[in-house]
């Protein structure tokens, strides 16, 4: 029953969005007022039933109901119950209903909340439609959740064991939120240029801000995750499928900062507006090389040339369209502003300048295989060597100039009072780099460069946040995203330079060593989780003669999948990571252990959480102040009344 | 197949050789190095260096086995890029057809920095 339910919820939800696109976009024209008020319903409308379909799957992956294909496919009845709930994203199909349930949210979001003048906010819910009715039709036709299967098998395939972790049950959601949380801006700039709207980055901020925060802790919580499952002790691999995250978040990144001087003084108008564009085209792009099938990794689910296709040709019409939108109107929202070359907007734009070459190395690396294989049949591997040598570079010569944005002027900047100011700054990054080269051996110099650009960037950002105490909230907040980027800056380069590793095949009682520590291996046990079965290393971190504690990494096997994974055991100081991972089996109760000590890595994801928290207060500083800036609120007034 | 028998000789010979690593710390250094240069063909993105699979636990000895007759890295490398294409290979090689890999990030950068230079100097021009 609750299949049939939930197949006619998305029907309901796709007449919903089709009215939703048709009188969203009609309420574009001042004088349908009628419309606008239709549009709002209809959003709410979808989003009710896109609620109710994705209530419907989750109750039939609680309950598993095996008649039901999906989730006789990716659940079974041993599995836990937050699994079996995150199962409901763990494959192709439920995570594409995800995706809608999030641009339903974020669509109705827009519709009750969204500021700016009526005519915008009418033509961004209108394109969220449009967005809608693609995104159903994709689910109607080529991935629909709900097929019935008869006879119902007594017992479900289960979810790919790699998939039963915390870290891959949000991690998803995570993405999808900043991924289609982008669509919201993507629909604000085309909706800008269809009404002529000049604030529309001031209504699109608040999404612009929302997505970039999920996209952070996002792409956070799949280092993490990839760090403590895979056993390598990496946290970062240049794999398509991450590069596919990584690129709408420096997108989007560029965004929020480009939008900053659109907003503050109406430069970058037009500019702003592309990388909206960009960024969620990118987020579309992305999809489609994780859903195609084009990246085989464990993101894509199900390779079917259909399904590629279609998401190609909805692609191809998203960002054709509005780049066709761009070409006719963009000229109508042009504005000189002016500005010295020394100023907050010079900053502002040489930012972008870099995190869009950035963007373009990734976007290179990624690519550029799958075509030079598809022109000439030559395959090539663009692996992380490649993303030091372009990537690093131009992201380091980012992060020297970030200090100095905020301390410049809008219009114009005085350089030498802002260099001034920054001296103590420059003191700490001396001393990082400093007491790096005198305490920590091996020296390095990339490390050395790194600890002192992250002194920089954390002295400049204790210098914000203590001389602007009171003051705007959103200076603060940028203060606390730029120590964030040194505090992870200090992970990697730490991670990188220092890491120490160990390799042994060790029988019982027998001890090794990785960098200050010494373990001793006490064998190993098999032990029952809820649904596999796992060999559990004991070792036993010595202190002298004394154990001092326990570590127990797992290789797990899981039955009903018939997979196994490893499972790490890490202890954290805070400041180092002892990691711990159980090899095969040598026989003779001999099992191969690796082992590695990684200084620093916990301030990866910190550094991660900082930025979020930047966002975060960013977020809620904007919401308090409701009142619009003056220039703008003039203009959205002038728009409202034509 | 000829090459996978070739392969299989190989290794054994060289487990018998080698171990799993070397007790000269610059060799095993240098071994580690190399061994992150190299992709595992049969995984997904990873180096034979991180890799589980049999077939890079297959490499791993043969590019010790290299090392410990006395070639070079380059030849190392020469060799497998012989035998399996520049895909082996986790840095490409620059030439003719990866020339655009690694100069667009920096032509962007180029072209980014003439723009921002023309809408500075334009920013600065209309000020009344």
């Amino acid at each position: 029953m609750t299949g049939e339910l939930g197949q006619v919820a998305l029907c309901f939800a796709l007449a919903l969005s089709l009215v939703m696109a048709g009188a969203g976009l009609a309420g574009v024209r001042q004088a349908n007022a009628a419309a606008r008020g239709i549009a709002v319903s209809a959003t709410l409308g979808l989003l009710v039933f896109t609620a109710l379909a994705f209530g419907a799957l989750t109750y039939a992956y609680v309950t598993s109901d095996f008649s039901i294909q999906t989730v006789a496919n990716n659940s079974n009845t041993l599995k836990p119950l937050i699994y079996r709930i995150s199962g409901v994203w763990g494959n192709h199909e439920g995570s594409m209903l995800l995706w809608l349930l999030v641009l339903a949210l974020y669509a109705a979001l827009v519709a009750l909340l969204g500021r700016g003048g009526p005519r915008l906010t009418s033509g961004a819910v209108g394109l969220q439609g449009l967005l809608a009715v693609a995104f159903l039709l994709f689910i109607l036709f080529t991935s629909t959740p709900f097929l019935r299967l008869d006879p119902a098998p007594f017992e479900g395939a289960g979810l790919n064991p790699l998939l039963q972790d915390i870290g891959l049950a949000l991690h998803p959601p995570m993405l999808y939120a900043g991924y289609v949380g982008l669509s919201a801006s993507f629909a604000y700039a085309a909706a800008a240029l269809m009404v002529g709207e000049r604030g529309w980055a001031r209504a699109a901020r608040p999404f612009m801000l929302l997505a970039w925060i999920a996209l952070t802790c996002g792409i956070a919580l799949g280092s993490w995750w990839a760090y403590y499952e895979l056993g390598w002790g990496g946290f970062w691999f240049w794999d398509p499928v991450e590069n596919a995250s990584l690129m709408p978040w420096l997108i989007a990144t560029a965004l929020l900062h480009s939008a900053l001087a659109t907003e503050r003084s109406g430069a970058f108008r037009t500019w702003s507006l592309l990388l909206a564009i960009t960024g969620f085209s990118l987020s579309l792009i992305g999809t489609f090389l994780v859903r195609s099938g084009v990246l085989s990794s464990v993101h894509s689910f199900a390779s079917d040339p259909a399904r590629g296709f279609f998401i190609m040709v909805l692609i191809a019409l998203a960002i054709g369209g509005a780049l066709a939108l761009f070409a006719l109107r963009a000229h109508t929202l042009q504005g000189g502003a002016s500005f010295e070359p020394v100023s907050r907007e010079t900053t502002l734009l040489l930012n972008n300048v870099f995190l869009v070459a950035a963007c373009a190395c990734v976007f290179v690396g990624t690519l550029y295989p799958l075509v030079l294989d598809a022109v000439s049949g030559t395959k090539i591997s663009v692996g992380p060597p490649y993303y030091a040598l372009t990537f690093a570079p131009i992201f380091f010569a980012l992060l020297l100039l970030v200090p100095l944005g905020p301390r410049l002027g809008w219009k114009r900047g005085d350089l030498k009072a802002a260099w001034r100011a920054l001296y103590p700054a420059l003191g700490l990054a001396g001393v990082a780099a400093l007491a790096v080269l005198a305490l920590i051996s091996p020296r390095t110099v990339t490390a050395t460069l790194a600890f002192a650009v992250a002194g920089w960037l954390i002295g400049a950002s204790l210098l914000d946040i203590r001389k602007r105490k009171g003051a705007r909230a959103s200076a603060f907040a940028a203060a606390l995203a730029h120590a964030g980027l040194g505090v992870t800056l200090m992970g990697v380069a730490g991670t990188t330079a220092w890491r120490s590793e160990a390799l042994e095949v060790l029988g019982p009682g027998q001890t090794m060593q990785v960098g200050p520590y010494i373990l001793r291996f006490d064998g190993v046990a098999r032990v029952e989780g809820p649904n596999y079965i796992a060999d559990q290393g004991r070792l036993a971190l010595m202190d002298g003669g004394k154990v001092k504690a326990m570590l127990r990494p797992e290789q797990r096997f899981y039955p009903a999948e018939n997979q196994s994974v490893s499972d790490t055991a890490i202890r954290t100081t805070g400041l180092r990571d002892l990691y711990v991972a159980l090899g095969d089996d040598r026989g003779q109760g001999r099992f191969a252990i690796r082992a590695y000590v990684s200084p620093l890595a916990p301030f990866i994801w910190l550094g991660g959480l900082v930025m979020a928290l930047g966002g975060i207060l960013s977020l809620f500083g904007r919401l308090r102040l409701r009142a619009p800036a003056p220039e703008d609120a003039a203009e959205s007034q002038a728009q409202a009344a034509e | 197949m000829k090459t996978l028998a070739f392969l299989l000789l190989m290794t054994l010979s060289a487990a018998a050789a080698v171990g799993e690593s070397f007790s000269d710390p610059a060799m095993e250094a240098r071994a580690r190095d190399l061994q992150r240069q190299l992709r595992c063909l049969v995984c997904q993105g990873e180096s034979i260096d991180e890799s589980g699979a049999d077939f890079a636990a297959d490499m791993r000895h043969l590019v010790r086995t290299q090392m410990a007759e006395g070639k070079s890295d380059a030849q190392i490398q020469d060799y497998l890029v012989a035998r399996y294409g520049d895909f082996i290979l986790m840095k490409p090689p620059v030439q003719p057809n990866t020339w655009l890999l690694w100069l667009a990030p920096f032509v962007v950068l180029g072209a980014g920095g003439a723009v921002a230079w023309v809408t500075v100097k334009k920013a600065a021009a209309a000020k009344g």
